[in-house]
């Protein structure tokens, strides 16, 4: 290995520490939140996360496709999701329509 | 399970044996464990990644320990591997991570009774994965304890997986069956801990927001997650915030 693939890590890795660490270091000083901090911060695990699952959905290789398999399987993902809000079943339905749909529109 | 209240406030704990203290780990390892299996072929793609771009094995281990964040260690690789300057490489490492100031925003107020090497030790075990089953599960009344314990069964259930998956790519690679999408895992355990935590209107808004941005912006490369994600929070923040005023 160079020298710059290991700086590249070594600086990379130091930068994510700090992001990950510079609320919850200093968590014991702002323990006491503001209702309207709290308010906002409420809102990062659902933005968060829908950002994690919308592209991957609706552009698994990239193009637009709303009514491609992983997007009708993210669908019925949903649905079960919604009723049982269990992690295992909507990973398994998801993953079997995926399967079956990309079985069928290939 | 439970009957462990004891530790309210971080004082003493009497009641507190190994056999809850290994109940409350197991609970976060098991509870992650379906990500796990999607998480594996990333791992395997990095590993293989490094190597391609003539890291080595040791080079795939230095940026999985060092690093320990897929999508950032992804374009680091491909950047490197495209002869990119340092600078570059950092720069664009870094701000797909900007994520994780919002995680660590979010878990604050959850870990605050923790020590501070506590702390440090779950800042460096934060991932997408880890902070997304807590996230959930501290909607429950926990006590500090309990939720460190979680906690730190789910980072380090992560953690293991994503270090052996890497190794393994780096050494066996290339021999992933195409087949199976087992990748798809990962949006779809997103999915299903969305669900619980879109309660209200300003929560609905945050997400649809978000996600329509993260879909629009997504040519943009890795770059479009923190950007979706803030404006996200920010639209169901000022809907939260006005409504609260009224």
């Amino acid at each position: 290995m160079t020298s710059t693939p290991v700086l590249a890590a070594v600086l990379v890795g130091l930068g994510t520490v700090a992001l990950r660490g510079s609320f919850l270091v200093f968590a014991d000083r702002l323990a006491e939140l503001p209702p309207r901090v709290h308010e906002v911060l409420r809102m990062i695990p659902p933005a968060a996360l829908a950002a994690l699952v919308t592209p991957a959905l609706l552009r698994p290789d990239g193009q637009l496709a709303p009514l491609g398999p992983e997007a009708l399987a993210g669908l019925a993902a949903l649905v079960v999701a919604w009723r049982t809000r269990s992690l295992l079943a909507t990973i398994l339905v998801g993953m079997a329509a995926v399967v079956g749909l990309q079985l069928l529109l290939s | 399970m439970t009957g462990d209240e004891s530790a309210s406030g971080g004082g003493a704990e009497p009641a507190d044996t190994a056999a809850t203290g290994r109940a409350g780990l197991r609970d976060g390892a098991t509870t992650v464990l379906p990500i796990l299996v999607g998480v594996i072929p990333f791992g395997f793609i990095i590993g293989l990644t490094a190597v391609q771009i003539g890291l080595g094995p040791e080079g795939a281990v230095l940026f999985s320990v060092v690093i320990y964040a897929g999508a950032a260690q992804l374009a680091a690789l491909n950047l490197l591997g495209a002869g990119a300057s340092l600078p570059v490489v950092v720069g664009t490492a870094l701000v797909i991570n900007v994520r994780f100031l919002l995680y660590s925003a979010s878990l604050a107020p959850h870990l605050a009774e923790l020590s501070r090497r506590q702390r440090l030790l779950g800042a460096y075990l934060l991932t997408d994965q880890a902070y997304a089953v807590s996230v959930v599960r501290f909607r429950e009344r926990l006590d500090p304890r309990s939720r460190w314990r979680y906690y730190l069964g789910a980072g380090l259930a992560m953690w293991f997986t994503w270090q052996v998956s890497t190794v393994v790519g780096a050494v066996g690679g290339g021999a992933v069956p195409e087949s199976v999408p087992l990748g798809f895992a990962v949006p779809l355990a997103f999915l299903a801990l969305l669900v619980p935590n879109v309660t209200d209107r300003p929560t609905i808004v945050a997400a649809l927001v978000s996600g329509v941005v993260a879909v629009a912006a997504s040519p943009l490369g890795n770059g479009a997650l923190p950007v979706a994600a803030v404006s996200g929070v920010v639209a169901g923040g000022a809907l939260g915030l006005w409504r609260g005023r009224r």
